[in-house]
């Protein structure tokens, strides 16, 4: 596997020796791993094409020690990469070939649950369910809802400012975080944000929201827990073509109405999804709508009549209403299987996260699949219909030569294409190394510049994981090369907001 | 009102000033110019570059430029059935979109809608060395890059000048009502939790240190069913007090204007103040408003002492900040932030920190 760092990123001259005896004395010997064998669980994240060995892994068990670690990386210039659960999605945790990977794994404590105020302050290795588990005896929860649930960690959430299937109607992480404790490079602890509504002065917690640890290393994670809606109702729909779903998604909102969760699905990805769960989906349906409606019961039975009756208007041939608690669960298991469905008909496959105005779905459906038949690998869609936001899960084989490559580069243009029709190139897996090329399409040179003035007033020595997220302009002239024409940028007649 | 493109005459104005060396007291309808450090510098009007640049109701996304008035947003929105859900206030009724946002104020449904930064997707900026950026974009999901226009909301133009603003826009809600329910404040608040929690679709809290006025907006049925529950008598037409309250037209924020306004942000359910003066809450208690001629230290030592914070927000802060005071590294960290964005220092001088 490869590693994907430029010359300009690994160009630190670190003094190993020094290092290792500087973290000797700040940790026990349990909390440092500097064998190959205990480093390779490290090497790679949620998206294990890219792989790199660290030089060493350190496991603080408390926050003083992750202050002394990253004064001694300070003082030494030594990169640091910190690391939650490993479940990112766009290698935003690939560890630093001369660097260390900093695992916050340790730190797993629900601080605090103020039920009364409904505010729990928890520590950055804290499953992101964990809290809604440990909520749900006050009648509270934790809103954002990544479809990783079950192992991501809130630490990781909020460098990732992760979204989930509930965010149309309760925010992305950065909606439902509150404050967090942060310690920058240079080993200062420092308080951003509060438990109130807000803070004095810049809106620092905004910065570190989603920036994919390079401002910071998050040592506790103050969140707003949301009462559970008392009713939930969960509609399947079936339509004949894409674009008439794509248009009920759209009527519904003109409506009035925000759904709690709004998904699609196509065709490839509703087959995939039947063979494996069984939920009962229409297998003839060019796509599937399934919508969920949370609240107070009046409410809730006023949306799904007028839902109901939408979807009909917009051309559904098939409208079912989950009967029982089983049945709204079985709509979501195929939506929620869907990525390991698709794993099962494919030896390998590659998830794209791209967002894109609503209303421009159909037109790119159907580029994808010129592009799908361009690069001889098909692709299934789920799709966060509420906001735009696409996952193609493109279908290929790595043991065949050149195939991965090939998914890359179709990855690469579809997310391309997303950027065209006014969208971004993510919309919740972040850029970490797997899209950072693309960002020098989405941005231009000044606005990358802005970026990195911005990362310097956090961490002016570019320590914390450097070459991810922001392109270097070296980066950007290299990858520029193959797409820059007379100097000019792609579509320089496209606004990119 | 003419649409109007003048991103070139705004940055050849701050071209201008870099070269002279001269600070830009950036302004649009200068309703808020009461708010914050007393404004100084080469008056910059961006009232000139105005006009909807893209309003598409089923994305739920309006771009606008940043002189378009407020007023002028909110009738579009209406016409489609939608509105802006942080209800930014507009004091003088010559507020913009661009100062709604620079100052980023939000308004009675705050809690439960989101304030200005939540809902702010995208903008564009003219930043200190010129440039003109942009960041975010009009789609509701977006990590691309750190999250700058979210950090520009509420800056109060210190971090260059804000051009085109893209927003999260919501539906109105199918029917609202408003009761009036006398009650004391600490209960009250404990109380319009509950009904919350029971899933009423509670939208506004206020308290006059008497009554409680409770704002319910959501389906017919919901919110009749909601009424019954409550209780208390319904306000005949509740839409004028509560632009009243977000706009501080109300009696209570006219009468004693010889003391200082304080504006207390303060956790979930927090006891009361027991500060010297008149208070009103709103967003259930989470928001103060306190006159008071206290010094400074004492409201600010109390505010903290709750978990929350005090702004001078009218009245002569004399030698003291009108923010509250940050701890050494944090306050480090908005001068580097501030740095960052506008190297000479060009925009907004004081108006934020004194320093800044």
């Amino acid at each position: 596997m490869r590693s994907v760092y430029r010359p300009e990123d690994t160009a630190f001259q670190v003094d190993q020796q020094a290092l290792l005896s500087g973290l000797r004395d700040l940790l026990p010997a349990e909390s440092l791993l500097v064998d190959d064998e205990a480093k390779r669980p490290y090497e790679c994240d949620g998206l294990a094409a890219y792989r790199e060995m660290p030089l060493v892994v350190a496991l603080p068990d408390t926050v003083e020690q992750v202050q002394a670690i990253l004064r001694l990386c300070s003082g030494l210039r030594v990169p640091v990469v910190a690391r939650g659960a490993g479940t990112s999605l766009s290698a935003g945790a690939l560890p630093h070939p001369q660097g260390v990977l900093l695992s916050l794994a340790r730190f797993n404590r629900i601080t605090e649950l103020d039920h009364e105020r409904r505010i729990a302050r928890v520590q950055p290795g804290v499953r992101n369910l964990a809290i809604s588990e440990a909520a749900a005896p006050h009648g509270l929860y934790y809103a954002p809802d990544p479809s990783s649930q079950i192992t991501c960690s809130i630490g990781g959430n909020v460098a990732e400012n992760a979204g989930g299937v509930h965010c149309l109607k309760y925010g992305l992480t950065v909606h439902n975080v509150l404050a967090v404790r942060l310690v920058t490079m240079d080993g200062e602890l420092m308080e951003i944000g509060s438990q109130a509504p807000d803070s004095p002065g810049y809106d620092l917690l905004a910065a570190v929201m989603g920036s994919e640890g390079m401002l910071g290393v998050v040592v506790e994670v103050t969140v707003k827990l949301l009462p559970q809606p008392q009713t939930r109702e969960v509609l399947l729909a079936a339509f004949p073509d894409v674009e008439s779903a794509g248009n009920a998604v759209a009527g519904i909102i003109a409506a009035g109405i925000i759904p709690g969760g709004l998904e699609m699905m196509d065709n490839p990805a509703i087959r995939a999804a039947e063979d494996f769960v069984h939920a009962d989906y229409p297998v003839d349906a060019a796509a599937i709508l399934i919508c969920e409606l949370d609240g107070h019961p009046d409410e809730v039975q006023d949306q799904l009549q007028r839902v109901d009756e939408l979807l009909q208007g917009y051309g559904a041939h098939h409208i079912q209403i989950a009967r029982d608690e089983a049945e709204k669960a079985r709509f979501w298991a195929g939506r929620k299987a869907a990525f390991p469905a698709v794993g099962r008909i494919s030896p390998d496959y590659y998830c794209i996260d791209g967002t894109i105005p609503r209303k421009r779905l159909a037109e790119v459906l159907l580029r994808m699949d010129e592009l799908s038949r361009e690069y001889d690998l098909r692709i299934a869609n789920v799709f966060h219909a509420g906001d735009g936001n696409l996952h193609p899960l493109i279908l290929y084989d790595g043991n065949k030569p050149g195939e991965f490559e090939r998914t890359e580069e179709l990855g690469g243009r579809i997310l391309e294409l997303c950027v065209q029709v006014g969208g971004t190139v993510t919309g919740e897996h972040g850029v970490g190394m797997e899209k950072i090329n693309q960002m020098c399409v989405q941005f231009r040179p000044d606005e990358l510049e802005q970026f990195r003035a911005l990362k310097a007033a956090f961490d002016p020595q570019g320590l914390l994981n450097p070459g991810k997220a922001i392109p270097t302009l070296h980066r950007c002239a290299e990858f520029g090369a193959m797409h820059v024409h007379n100097g000019r940028l792609p579509h320089p007649d496209i606004p990119r907001f | 009102m003419t649409e109007q493109d003048d991103i070139p005459g705004l940055q050849a104005r701050v071209h201008e000033a870099l070269d002279r060396k001269r600070p830009l007291r950036i302004h649009g309808g200068d309703s808020k110019a009461f708010y914050g450090g007393a404004p100084v510098g080469d008056p910059l009007d961006v009232t000139g570059h105005r006009g909807i640049v893209n309003y598409e109701p089923t994305e739920l996304v309006l771009t606008a430029r940043a002189g378009t008035p407020l007023a002028k947003v909110e009738q579009v929105l209406a016409a489609e059935n939608q509105m802006l859900p942080f209800e930014p206030p507009d004091y003088t009724g010559t507020a913009t979109l661009g100062g709604a946002v620079a100052r980023g104020l939000s308004g009675p449904r705050r809690p439960w809608a989101g304030c200005a930064r939540a809902l702010v997707l995208g903008l564009g900026l003219i930043n200190g060395r010129g440039e003109h950026l942009r960041f975010g974009g009009q789609v509701m999901k977006n990590v691309a890059g750190y999250d700058v226009s979210r950090v520009v909301t509420g800056a109060l133009g210190t971090l260059g000048v804000i051009t085109e603003v893209s927003l999260k826009v919501l539906p109105r809600p199918e029917r609202s009502s408003t009761h009036v329910l006398e009650q004391a404040a600490v209960s009250a608040m404990e109380q319009v939790e509950t009904w919350f929690r029971q899933g009423l679709p509670v939208t506004g809290a206020a308290h006059d240190g008497r009554f409680l006025y409770l704002r319910l907006e959501g389906t017919g049925h919901a919110v009749a069913a909601a009424e019954k529950a409550v209780g208390g008598e319904a306000m005949a037409e509740p839409a004028p007090w509560w632009a009243s309250l977000r706009d501080q037209r109300l009696p209570w924020f006219a009468s004693g204007d010889e003391q200082p306004l304080w504006r207390i942000a303060l956790p979930p359910i927090s006891p009361p103040l027991a500060l010297e003066g008149d208070e009103f809450h709103d967003w259930n208690g989470q928001l103060r408003w306190l006159r008071s001629s206290l010094p400074a230290h004492r409201i600010r030592e109390r505010a903290a002492a709750l978990g929350g914070h005090a702004t001078l927000f009218r009245g002569d802060p004399g030698e003291t900040e009108v923010f509250h005071p940050l701890p050494a590294a944090v306050m480090a960290l908005q001068t580097r932030l501030k740095q960052a964005f506008d190297p000479q220092g060009i925009f907004n001088p004081g108006r934020l920190w004194r320093e800044l």
